[in-house]
């Protein structure tokens, strides 16, 4: 794997909804380049009849009965934390036009 | 002479009404305020605690029965949702957050009297071996305040070595309970993955993350899980728990096998600490275990599994910060785009931003094969070798971290070196078994822990050997 360029890591912030300073993108470069450099390792080991792990309960389909349970949270205690709302909504900045 | 009794000789006492909980709850504010120049907390949440203890002296005057944890204080890390005060993560992001509901593991602590007191400072978002990596400031090390008391539950491991409460609660998603209390010299248990719900607690890597308990004593923490433990429909991942007690501890040895990790104590790890971890070995063969080499010959790739799942997740699970729902929203932004961006690069710290990037990364179209799902693969083979190993004996046990607790700032300015001292915690996230740092002989003043690993679900009998082991350092 070749060291990330600073186009790489511009990418990686945009993906991530992160709007980073010129010389962060520097300092996170060389970081996350050692990482990944470091993780490269895993490339070369043998895996074989292995399959993913995903997770390591062994539960399937865990289910619950389709009814509503009031656990004493409701919209309102919610909105309350909401930056700005308004009639009963959350108000966030225009998405369409 | 620790200034609290055993937590089950408290919860008696209170419900007997010879011991009140409003003179516990200032036993333990005032603690906390004596101790403040070590900073492991970050906030009280001493109006809703007085008024629970209060009401819980109260119920028992009246002859109600209260509870197993009658009127106990106890320290939640800042990652837990809890009422009564700011709930953080450590990070700016949250800063001003309150919580509109409890976790399932606080609710189950209150049901039986216990008192949340304070919340403890950590790594932002539970991301760091040390707690340098909080936004607000660095915990130090009750032993040597120079030093750090590790992480990323630093502040609930401190607070158990400076006595601040009967016991704390922390996250360890690849070493966060372990690794602290070993530094600070306590007990941090980490449970089977999916034993205590992880409903209400701030969500770094969801296939790794559990709750545990941080006190001590071996005892203090059973009964804790105790209270914890349980299936919950509000975590689906939460698997079943038999009805016995997790306190009821069987401590024999005779028969036990106990296998010492070869990779654990090889190289690497600093001779004072292994000479330490050796010696309780040597102690409990004494006592009638037999004590089996073992190799776990996938070791060294643990790690890299780890810094690529772990990464990848909590890339996914800090997407929901986006300054839309709750907490921190940027003001300045034009847009959404804006509001999304601007509030995630000022409310993120460093440290957040690098696992963001980095899940990204491996999660990324192009790069999701080679990464992500070859971790997860080379996954799967750690979980074989800890399987084919549990065949031969009945516990593993090796050192918790290659070095006792390291200066402040030593490896702050190196993100690789910092994630190196995870080495021998990240095998036990990954495969979901339950493992205990239990304290040994200190290297000069600094304490040492031995981690003790038993099988998934084989909680009640690793807490049993931890007790015995506890009892003969």
């Amino acid at each position: 794997m070749s060291k990330l360029t600073r186009e790489d890591v511009l990418k990686l912030a945009r993906l991530s909804r992160l709007s980073l300073e010129p010389e962060e993108v520097d300092a996170f470069l060389d970081e996350i380049s050692e990482v990944l450099g470091y993780v490269d390792q895993l490339k070369d080991v043998s895996t074989t009849g292995l399959r993913p792990t995903t997770q390591v309960t062994g539960l399937t389909n865990v289910m619950r009965d389709d009814s509503v349970i009031d656990y004493g949270v409701h919209h309102t205690d919610l909105l309350r934390l909401a930056p700005k709302s308004q009639d009963g909504h959350i108000k966030v900045k225009r998405m369409i036009g | 002479m620790s200034q609290w009794l055993s937590i089950a000789e408290i919860a008696s006492k209170v419900q007997k009404g010879e011991l009140k909980a409003v003179e516990l709850v200032e036993q333990s504010l005032t603690a906390i305020a004596e101790k403040e120049s070590f900073k492991a907390i970050i906030a009280t949440t001493e109006e809703r605690a007085r008024a629970r203890a209060v009401s819980i002296d109260a119920s028992v005057a009246s002859g109600k029965t209260v509870g197993k944890l009658a009127g106990v204080p106890f320290i939640a890390k800042d990652n837990f949702l809890v009422f009564g005060a700011e709930t953080t993560a450590a990070s700016n992001i949250l800063k001003g957050f309150e919580a509109p509901y409890q976790g399932t593991a606080i609710e189950k602590l209150e049901a039986e009297g216990a008192i949340c007191v304070a919340k403890a400072n950590l790594d932002a978002f539970a991301h760091g071996g040390s707690t340098e990596n909080s936004d607000f400031f660095t915990t130090k090390n009750p032993h040597d305040p120079t030093r750090v008391p590790g992480g990323s539950s630093g502040g609930s491991a401190a607070a158990m070595a400076l006595e601040l409460a009967p016991f704390a609660l922390g996250t360890d998603t690849g070493g966060s309970i372990r690794q602290p209390a070993s530094f600070t010299g306590v007990v941090g248990y980490k449970p089977t993955y999916g034993l205590v719900s992880r409903n209400g607690v701030v969500a770094m890597a969801s296939s790794t993350d559990t709750i545990g308990p941080l006190a001590r004593s071996v005892d203090d923490a059973a009964l804790v899980l105790d209270v914890m433990a349980g299936k919950d429909t509000l975590d689906s991942t939460t698997i079943d728990r038999d009805a016995t007690s997790y306190a009821n501890l069987d401590t024999s040895l005779a028969g036990k096998k106990i296998g010492v990790i070869k990779e654990y104590m090889d190289e690497g790890i600093d001779e004072d600490v292994r000479k330490s971890v050796q010696q309780t070995i040597d102690k409990l063969e004494q006592a009638g275990a037999e004590i089996v080499p073992i190799s776990l010959p996938s070791s060294p790739l643990a790690l890299a599994v780890y810094y690529i799942v772990c990464p990848a997740e909590v890339s996914s699970n800090l997407s929901r910060y986006d300054g839309q729902r709750y907490a921190y929203s940027n003001p300045d932004a034009q847009n959404l785009e804006e509001s999304f961006s601007k509030t995630r690069q000022i409310g993120f710290g460093k440290e957040a931003k690098r696992r963001i990037m980095i899940g990204t990364y491996v999660l990324s179209s192009g790069y999701y094969d080679a990464y992500y799902k070859k971790a997860q693969t080379v996954r799967t083979k750690l979980i074989q070798e800890f399987a084919e190993a549990f065949t031969q004996v009945d516990f593993l046990a090796g050192p918790v971290a290659p070095t006792p607790a390291f200066k402040i700032g030593q490896n702050s300015h190196d993100p690789l070196k910092m994630y190196l001292a995870d080495t021998m915690t990240v095998a036990v996230s990954l495969v979901g078994v339950p493992a205990i740092s239990v304290p040994t002989q200190s290297v000069g003043d600094l304490p040492v822990g031995v981690q003790l690993i038993a099988p998934q679900n084989k909680d009640r009998a690793l807490l049993g050997l931890a007790k015995a082991t506890e009892e003969l350092v």
